[in-house]
């Protein structure tokens, strides 16, 4: 019995998500009373270092053909690596890539599955784990009943723990069908946090009038390391990139802070936002709907008060 | 081509969600369903706007009791030629991806378009089911896609960015937005919606292996606390001391 815990790699590295991750399957297996064994596919020079988050081994699968996400190939190794590990629980991220996958290991395990969870399993006889449903607005228990489970974690709900040391790297030769999916090009953008692994968000809306205006947006972020986000019309319009658009229909996401600009807080808008931890809303009208969801408000013109919460932060920086 | 469209039903954004007295059910009192947003405005636009380009014919998909012809009917009005219902109330979306791929499997279908989730369940895992059951590559939150004979060069959201990807048919898609252009039906298309078929097929057997055993809603927000405009000083103080976040 083990849980197998899927560590995603980009061009050889772990992002912060992969140790996330381990340390989900960690305090699952704890749960369980048993082991947790990360899993790595294709390129991971530093597989090894799973092992401090909780990984009692790292089994490989180093085959090239596994440097980029290919459903079939990667369901097709996670199989083999479930039935050499004799894992009963499978974890991943609810990342673009665990998104892809978790119902293709799912239907390929014969396993019911969570997908999106924020919470560790309970085992008092029956396996059961908690997820977010209808965009947050509840929360459903969900009950797995196969003798293996799936689960995707939604990223941001779990910080990483250091709680051992590097763990021993074994080889796993699995069969991996030819990848039936060319990658052409991946562009992301540079030098900045990734939005869904962002721990602090500031994000802006329509209440901006117009992209040159975005450079106070941007200086608090610099000064917070936080990530930028926007409203759907902001990105509709080209003010902001798409993948900024936060809400219903553009990411969800989870960070501990999220700053609102200018954003009138639409039910569809909430929907990728609301589980943040903390909100603070900067809009000058006292009636929108976003100071409900609030944790602090202030009410008054961000033009006004966005450089002075600027200059505040900065001395606090300077000072902290 | 021959283009399968999976359509799932789902309460509007704005309902309010209650449940039953024991918390074991979604109450579906005065709840306005809709069909999938990512379904009907981006995988059913885009597989209508193939056909249009290169002909063949596109079919919907649900797995679902007949109180959902509502939802087919409007699939039809945006232009679908027919569609199929497997009669059932899903348990699960192993189950609901079991029928799609069961009834799938013998209609050899160039693509098989789904959304990227629903916004009830939000799993964005029946598509990678069903094209795991059918040995197909998933393509999971297309946001647009080109065809070239039977080559697909599509672009997924991945974090912070687009992976661009080519695949040859068949394949499974998730549609995220930016795919198509959403399309309102018309009369004419609503009047024909009329006369189009559905198909009502009885499921295969599937014990199922997974449920949801209760709800709850998120824990209520303390009232948000005001800070004054002209002391952003005291908004990073309780960032710092009282939310303990910065
Ligand atoms: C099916 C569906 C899906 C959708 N999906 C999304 C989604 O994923 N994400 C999303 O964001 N939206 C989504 N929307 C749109 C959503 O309903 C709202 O229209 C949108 O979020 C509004 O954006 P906004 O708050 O930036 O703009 P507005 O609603 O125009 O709000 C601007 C706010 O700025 C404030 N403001 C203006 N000037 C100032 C100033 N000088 N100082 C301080 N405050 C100021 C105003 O008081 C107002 O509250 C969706 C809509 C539908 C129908
Ligand atoms: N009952 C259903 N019938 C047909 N298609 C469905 C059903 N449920 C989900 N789907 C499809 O699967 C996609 C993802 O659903 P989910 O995994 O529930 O988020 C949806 O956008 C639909 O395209």
């Amino acid at each position: 019995m083990s849980v197998l815990v899927f560590a995603e790699s980009q061009g050889g590295e772990f992002k912060k998500a992969a140790f996330e991750a381990v340390t989900y399957g960690y305090k699952t297996a704890q749960v369980l009373g048993t082991e947790c064994v990360a899993l790595c596919l294709g390129d991971a020079p530093n597989a090894a270092q799973l092992g401090q988050y909780g990984a009692s081994k790292v089994l490989h699968v180093a085959d090239a053909a596994l440097n980029n996400f290919d459903s079939l190939a990667y369901t097709g190794a996670i199989a083999a690596a479930v039935e050499a590990a004799g894992a009963t629980v499978v974890v991943m991220m609810h990342g673009s890539t665990g998104k892809g996958l978790v119902g293709c290991v799912s239907a390929r395990l014969g396993a019911g599955s969570a997908p999106g969870v924020n919470q560790i399993p309970t085992n008092d006889g029956s396996f059961k784990v908690k997820k977010n449903v209808f965009s947050g607005k509840a929360i459903a228990e969900v009950e797995l009943k196969s003798a293996i489970k799936v689960i995707s974690v939604m990223g941001n709900s779990f910080q990483p723990e250091v709680v051992g040391s590097d763990a021993p790297v074994e080889a796993l030769a699995a069969a991996v069908p030819a990848s039936r999916v060319s990658v052409k090009e991946v562009s992301r953008v540079k030098g900045t946090v990734p939005l869904p692994e962002a721990e602090l968000v500031v994000s802006a809306g329509r209440g901006m009038k117009g992209p040159e205006n975005w450079g106070i947006i941007e200086e608090m972020a610099e000064i917070l390391g936080a990530a930028t986000a926007c409203s759907r019309p902001v990105a509709d319009t080209h003010w902001r990139p798409h993948h900024e658009h936060v809400g219903q229909t553009g990411v969800a996401i989870r960070p501990n802070l999220y700053f609102a600009i200018g954003i009138s807080g639409a039910i569809q808008h909430l929907a990728g936002v609301s589980s943040s931890k903390v909100i603070v809303v900067i809009n000058k009208d006292p009636e929108a709907p976003f100071f409900k969801a609030a944790d602090y408000g202030v009410c008054a013109d961000l033009f006004d008060v966005v450089p002075k919460l600027n200059e505040a932060l900065k001395n606090f920086k300077a000072n902290a | 081509m021959k283009l399968l469209v999976c359509v799932s039903k789902t309460p509007d954004t704005t309902a309010k969600i209650s449940f039953n007295a024991d918390h074991t059910e979604f109450n579906e009192a005065g709840i306005t369903f809709i069909m999938n947003p990512y379904d009907e405005w981006y995988a059913l636009v885009r597989a209508m706007e193939l056909k249009e380009a290169t002909g063949g014919t596109v079919t919907l998909i649900n797995v679902g009791p007949a109180s959902n012809d509502a939802v087919i009917r409007k699939g039809l009005a945006i232009g679908a030629d027919d569609a199929v219902r497997i009669d059932c109330n899903p348990t699960s979306s192993l189950y609901v991806a079991k029928q799609i791929a069961e009834y799938a499997k013998e209609q050899n279908y160039d693509m098989v378009f789904c959304g990227k989730e629903t916004i009830d369940y939000n799993g964005s895992e029946v598509g990678g089911m069903v094209a795991d059951m059918l040995a197909m590559p998933f393509i999971s939150y297309a946001s647009e896609m080109e065809m070239n004979g039977n080559t697909a060069t599509i672009k997924r959201d991945i974090e912070g960015g687009k992976e661009t990807i080519e695949v040859d048919t068949p394949f499974v898609l998730s549609a995220a937005k930016g795919l198509a252009e959403q399309r309102i039906p018309n009369m004419r298309g609503i009047m024909q919606a009329r006369r189009k078929p559905i198909n009502v097929v009885s499921p295969v057997d599937f014990e199922d292996v997974s449920s949801v055993v209760s709800y709850e809603l998120p824990p209520a927000k303390a009232a948000c606390k005001m800070v004054d405009p002209e002391n952003m000083e005291e908004l990073v103080r309780l960032l710092h001391e009282e939310a303990k976040i910065i």
